[in-house]
């Protein structure tokens, strides 16, 4: 098969990312689906592999157990090696139609029954459509005497015939290691395994072994070494008394697989995996925005919001409205009528709706319309993985378009720094890969370095706020900046951050030569600004009324001087004039002696140039 | 299977099974599960018969049960190994498996105190 060659090929066959066969399987319509698809046409022909149906597991295999082929499910007691293979039998007979046969040598039908059916099992009825058959394989050292050679060929028949009555195509031996214990000789017994497995092969039926895990083997009778083409390892570990299960495959022959450890869980709906590893940076890059739910923040944001699909880390000391953003964040996917899921760590769901009241929020009419949901759980009641898994299980169930994670610090009480940074990675991978936006607020001891002990994950992050109490003159306010935002023009500059009973408000702080100034301190400086603002206004206009009042002084200083100018001007013009008429007048009584003297005209001539030029002398 | 012997007595007379019975039998009710004719099957009979006929005589029922006849049988008896002898009178039932080649164990399997 293709998938077998390229771990990228789906087990549709196409290059479609491994993780929408994820979602596509997951749910049993889908699991149909790509089963039928699987059985057309491949002209590759690798090992065949068949669906187990069991949520998880198949992706982490590529496509289930081996078909046709035993596996070897080991682990120690009660690490759920049982409800794996009933569970592989159930899912078998309801979604795939295909027979099986469980062949217990611990617990006896009605046992089985009773223990599997608060699983939603039904195996009463399962056996009554010939879909299941239990058979209980009982043996009792004490009863059995050995008396020479044997073989097991009644066990054989056994199953032989359970097999073909109702013609099954899986079977679970559960646990075969009860031979050893029951039969002395196991030399015959190792004999007649190697035998039971090659005929198991030969029925072509695909089969799962339970076994207990061995000291320093993987299982306590080395059934390894018979059954080696698929084993797979359940683990049920306790660390600082919190437990978490574990599933693993040791080895799949020809085939590539999943070979981290994943977290398993055992819940009402039974058995599940949960493939949450880094699934690599091939995540899709929304180009569309989503509102913060708080105007102004977003106007800082370039006006917009957060990118979808990115993660938001909101950091700050206690009390500083970390939860507040989220809650404002989920109240306006909710009004977009988005579904929001919020993840809290700390606070019960009532006392979140009713804190985020308060300050008038109203998340209650969403969680009454299905909008919003709550995961309420405090990090010590399960391991980090245990924590991974159910938060990719409900975001499966759910599919959500924002989550808020509050806070993520809480999970270093169950984990060390960098497990936890290493499930929060897989997690925003997650996140990232179905395109949820995503608000994880991380609580910052006081006194600490805000930039530094936020789990070590703001790398991980797409944008990155930082709300701080800033303390000056017996006050505490809030203060909040954008440190960073990846893809978006933001603002640089700090903004008050105040609670209002109508939600946040963000408040320009005072900027200026005091320093950046909030509160109580900035209301106070806006005032003594106001003050000095008017005194200064009622100093401009006193100069401009001065102006005006010189500018009208001076002008009818202008115009008097003007007068006297005028006045004077015209006495000494008319004195010029009377001068003029004058000298015209002497002239021509001079040349009327002239005339009466008949004097010569040169003569006259010169007198009147002399006269001329006593005039001109004289008007100098 | 337990209290229906009639039963299991028409079935032997239908051919499945061998039926071996002794004067007195129903003290000593014996079954033998085999799985077709193999040469492990005929000793363990042959064995079988040699040590009833020494210590049991006059007082024991033998009943073959062909497991490749007959797969059903081999779940009420919880037939694993082949062959295997079950007592199924006197009480309590006990379980001999092998090709009882072994005779000394075979007494201590079946309770029989050696004269």
């Amino acid at each position: 098969m293709l998938f077998v060659a390229n771990p990228f090929y789906g087990i549709r066959g196409s290059p479609i990312p491994f993780s929408t066969t994820l979602i596509a399987s997951v749910c049993p319509g889908g699991a149909l689906v790509s089963r039928q698809n699987r059985r057309r046409a491949k002209p590759l022909e690798g090992l065949r592999k068949e669906l187990t149906g069991i949520p998880g597991f198949d992706e982490i295999t590529r496509g289930g157990l081996p078909a046709g082929r035993p596996s070897l499910v080991c682990g120690s007691a009660g690490a759920g090696k049982t409800l794996f293979a009933m569970e592989f039998l159930v899912r078998g007979a309801t979604l795939y139609n295909e027979p099986g046969v469980f062949i217990s040598f611990e617990e006896t039908d009605e046992e089985l029954t009773k223990n599997v059916a608060s699983l939603g099992f039904d195996l009463n009825q399962l056996a009554a459509d010939r879909k299941l058959l239990l058979d209980y394989v009982f043996i009792e050292r004490s009863e059995i005497e050995e008396t020479g050679e044997y073989d097991l060929e009644g066990l054989f028949l056994r199953l032989g015939h359970a097999i073909d009555s109702i013609g099954a195509k899986r079977i679970v031996l559960d646990t075969l290691e009860a031979l050893f214990s029951a039969l002395p000789n196991e030399a015959i017994i190792r004999a007649e395994l190697r035998r039971l497995f090659r005929w198991l092969k030969e029925k072509g039926v695909t089969a799962v072994i339970t076994c207990e895990r061995g000291e320093r083997t993987i299982t306590r009778y080395g059934l390894e070494e018979y059954v080696a083409d698929c084993v797979i390892l359940l683990d049920h570990r306790v660390e600082n008394q919190i437990s978490t299960r574990r599933m693993r495959i040791i080895k799949y022959r020809g085939t590539s697989h999943g070979t981290n450890e994943y977290p398993f869980l055992i819940d009402e709906n039974g058995f599940s995996v949960l493939p949450i590893t880094s699934l690599g940076l091939t995540h899709g890059a929304s180009t569309e925005f989503v509102s913060s739910g708080i105007p102004r923040l977003d106007n800082m944001l370039s006006g917009k919001g957060f990118y979808r699909g990115s993660s938001i880390l909101v950091s700050g000391t206690a009390g500083t409205g970390k939860s507040t953003i989220g809650a404002h964040f989920v109240e306006a996917a909710c009004k977009r009528g988005e579904r929001a899921l919020f993840f809290a760590f700390e606070e019960s769901q009532e006392q979140i709706i009713r804190n985020m009241s308060s300050v008038g929020i109203d998340l209650e009419s969403f969680v009454k319309k299905d909008l919003l949901r709550f995961q309420n759980a405090r990090p010590s009641t399960f391991g980090l993985e245990v924590h991974l898994a159910l938060i990719y299980k409900v975001i499966t169930e759910y599919e959500p378009a924002v989550v808020v994670v509050d806070p993520i610090t809480n999970f270093l009480a169950v984990g060390d720094e960098v497990q936890t940074k290493a499930m929060l990675t897989r997690l925003i991978d997650l996140l990232k890969l179905k395109q949820i936006t995503a608000i994880f607020t991380s609580l910052t001891s006081a006194g600490s370095e805000q930039e530094d002990s936020e789990v070590g994950v703001s790398s991980l992050m797409d944008t990155w706020l930082l709300v701080k109490n800033i303390e000056a003159n017996g006050e505490r306010n809030r203060g909040l900046y954008i440190l960073k935002a990846r893809g978006i023009a933001h603002s640089n500059q700090v903004r008050e951050f105040v609670l209002t009973d109508h939600g946040i408000e963000l408040i320009d702080a005072y900027v200026g030569a005091e320093g950046v100034l909030m509160g109580s301190a900035r209301s106070s400086q806006v005032a003594r600004e106001t003050a000095a603002q008017v005194e200064r206004r009622l100093a401009t206009e006193m100069k401009e009324r001065e102006l005006r009042r010189k500018q009208q002084l001076y002008e009818a200083q202008l115009i008097a001087l003007k007068g006297q100018y005028e006045t004077e001007r015209d006495g000494i013009l008319r004195e010029l004039e009377e001068a003029k008429q004058r000298e015209q007048v002497i002239a021509s009584q001079r040349l009327e002696i002239a005339r009466l003297r008949h004097a010569d005209p040169d003569g006259a001539k010169v007198e009147e140039n002399g006269a001329r030029k006593a005039r001109k002398g004289t008007v100098r | 299977m337990k209290g229906t012997p009639t039963k299991q007595r028409k079935r032997t007379t239908n051919g499945n099974s061998l039926s071996v019975d002794g004067d007195d039998g129903g003290r000593w009710n014996l079954r033998l599960y085999v799985a077709g004719q193999t040469p492990r099957s005929l000793t363990a009979f042959k064995n079988l018969k040699d040590i009833c006929e020494e210590y049991l005589k006059g007082k024991y029922h033998i009943e073959v049960i062909d497991l490749m006849e007959n797969p059903t049988l081999a779940r009420g008896d919880q037939i694993l190994a082949i062959p295997t002898l079950v007592r199924k009178l006197p009480q309590p039932i006990r379980k001999i498996i092998g090709d009882l080649s072994n005779t000394e164990r075979v007494l201590v399997g079946l309770d029989i105190q050696p004269r």
